[in-house]
């Protein structure tokens, strides 16, 4: 898909975002379009979860940001977004842990059941049929499921609101490398629902393959940025986050 | 002990009983919301005793003027910090929600006044004016620091409960009031002469817990409460706004609460701090039952209530001391046997 074609699901002009007085993000400018996967890779503590925490309104944060083609004075609550469409999956998943996995997922759609849908029952199914490991373990507590299960659990109940954007914070974090395919596979899905999905990434390789679209983050700032396929070409980019065993030639 | 003394006992008991079950439900229902242990539910149940014995004399309770007075300085503190056009564009909103009810409270405790025959108006204003107090009181004290830990929390419970005990008695004095009879009527049961009043007691209390039960149990209203204790973070993702759940949990709290002192106002004489001791004794049937589970914590309340009834009846003196004393094997028991921490997010 053409980027300039669609709408823009969210636009960040500027953004900084400071824990006390050091600034974890800064003037950073971002743009996501409806049915775009966007992928922000670069190295521990560039303040990638720092960005989606702000995004998502869980930070107070400067600059502008536009979502959903609204511009208000007033910044929204996390609430205010859940409702319109966005979604967050957390760096530490932030799962009910003494509840069910059924519960967790259950309330992934309170918000739209407390808006009168009462789809819920076939929501429930669908994730189950998207991981059948969950259904396995559904009256299960959360808080004893294994890693990965967690993270699938995290994604099932991120699905259940129905989101039209979604914030990814490193699903494969800690994942085997099948089921990691497996993640992909489902977020390549999404997109092809319509879904829209900023995708923070350590494995580049990854994340560049399904994104349309890249930043490199780097010390609180974009570095590079551009379509995920020339990101992947690019010099510094194989250099520094897809190891020397690129496939590119040399060029000059 | 014959068993007459026995059966007479055991009304008493279950009675008591009762009453600590309401508040053990409610604390319960406090914690697992927002992790506060509400020490000031005592109170509560003062305020509505007392609301409703100076009603029958035909007064207006003090705890009205408080009551509108948090409810404004609730919107003061909402707005201050806003932006004017934003402040001024909220400020119908606020002023309904916490200001207009006070008001509403405060004038049909009036009318209640002018209608001193009126015993159904009078309880309806008492109910009000406690339950109202909820919201403002998580609102003023828990909900700036409601991030806080366990302890921060529980510390600032206490302070709560010593503001609010002053206040009861600057409002109510320091005499204890009781008020008139809901119903003379009794039966008799054997040798047991069951007054309306008790069994009364008894199935506002079941009903009470029946309903809380269904709602956390078995509806995904209760369920998203109760995930706010659980991971805040989490649920706010998920929609679910942690300071709307703080304030509902402490208004259906402070509801239980006035039902309670309604209901006890009639049978036994109340100071403005009579309520302390029956929520330390609530806390030990809440304690019971682990601080989640409903059922549990009635079964504990009841077993307090019968504790309480044989050490009256064989060393009256020290009734409180054994009821006291009991906490330190459950709480024995329960740590030894639930082995839960206050938060998941040892994720
Ligand atoms: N709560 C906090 N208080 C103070 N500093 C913080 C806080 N959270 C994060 N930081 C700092 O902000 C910077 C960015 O952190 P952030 O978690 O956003 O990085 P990240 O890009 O997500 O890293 P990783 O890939 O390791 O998850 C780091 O230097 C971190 O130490
Ligand atoms: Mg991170």
């Amino acid at each position: 898909m053409n980027r300039r074609d669609s709408p823009a699901l969210l636009v960040a002009r500027d953004v900084t975002i400071s824990y006390g007085k050091v600034a974890a993000v800064r003037s950073v400018s971002l743009e996501i379009r409806a049915g775009e996967v966007v992928a922000i890779v670069g190295p521990n503590g560039a303040g990638k979860t720092t960005l989606l925490a702000g995004l998502m309104a869980l930070l107070p944060l400067q600059g502008e940001v536009r979502r959903f083609g609204a511009t208000s004075g007033i910044p929204p609550t996390v609430e205010q977004l859940v409702r319109a469409g966005m979604g967050l999956i957390p760096e530490r998943r932030e799962l009910f842990g003494s509840m069910s996995v059924e519960d967790n997922l259950r309330l992934g759609g309170f918000d739209r059941w407390r808006q009168g849908a009462r789809d819920g029952r076939s929501d429930l199914d669908g994730v189950f049929d998207l991981f059948p490991r969950l259904r396995e373990r559904r009256d299960q507590e959360a808080g004893t499921l294994s890693g990965g299960e967690r993270q699938m659990l995290a994604l099932g109940r991120a699905l259940m609101a129905h989101p039209k954007l979604l914030l990814l914070d490193e699903p494969s974090l800690g994942l085997a490398p099948l089921i990691i395919r497996e993640i992909f596979r489902i977020i390549d899905g999404l997109r092809a629902r319509g879904v829209s999905i900023l995708l923070v990434e350590q494995n580049a390789r990854a994340a560049l393959k399904v994104a349309d679209y890249a930043y490199v983050m780097e010390s609180g700032s974009f570095v590079i940025e551009g379509s995920a396929a020339a990101l992947a070409q690019d010099d510094r980019v194989i250099e520094a986050y897809l190891g020397v065993a690129a496939t590119t030639p040399p060029s000059n | 002990m014959n068993l007459d003394i026995a059966l007479w006992l055991s009304q008493d008991a279950i009675t008591n009983g009762a009453v600590y079950a309401l508040l053990a439900i409610a604390l319960i229902l406090v914690y697992t919301v927002t992790r506060i242990i509400f020490v000031p539910q005592g109170e509560f149940i003062s305020f509505a005793a007392l609301s409703l014995a100076t009603l029958q004399a035909g007064e207006t309770p003090g705890a009205v003027y408080l009551l509108i007075a948090g409810g404004v300085l609730v919107v003061a503190l909402d707005t201050s910090g806003e932006p004017w056009d934003l402040a001024r564009q909220r400020l119908p909103g606020r002023l309904a929600r916490f200001v207009a009810p006070p008001l509403a409270a405060g004038a049909l405790a009036r009318l209640s006044v002018a209608r001193p025959d009126a015993l159904w108006l009078q309880i309806l204003a008492t109910l009000a004016i406690v339950t109202l107090m909820g919201p403002i009181v998580y609102r003023l004290a828990f909900q700036p620091i409601a991030d806080a830990s366990v302890l921060i929390l529980l510390i600032v419970a206490v302070a709560v409960h010593y503001v609010l005990t002053g206040m009861g008695l600057l409002f109510f004095g320091g005499e204890g009031l009781r008020s008139k009879p809901f119903s003379l009527l009794s039966f008799k049961l054997g040798a047991l002469n069951v007054t309306a009043q008790s069994l009364l007691i008894v199935i506002a209390s079941l009903a009470l817990i029946g309903a809380l039960w269904f709602l956390f149990e078995r509806t995904l209203y209760g369920k998203a409460l109760h995930a706010t204790a659980i991971n805040r973070v989490g649920a706010r993702l998920m929609g679910v706004s942690p300071n709307l759940s703080g304030q509902l949990s402490f208004t259906l709290a402070a509801f239980i609460a006035a039902v309670s002192g309604v209901l006890i106002a009639p049978i036994t004489t109340v100071y403005y701090d009579t309520g302390f001791l029956i929520s330390l004794k609530g806390f030990v049937g809440a304690t019971i039952g682990g601080m989640a589970s409903y059922p549990l914590a009635a079964a504990g309340s009841l077993l307090v209530g019968f504790l309480e009834a044989g050490s009256s009846f064989w060393w009256s003196a020290f009734k409180d001391p054994i009821v006291f004393t009991l906490i330190v094997p459950v709480l024995l028991w329960r740590s030894l046997s639930a082995p839960h921490s206050e938060k998941d997010d040892a994720q």
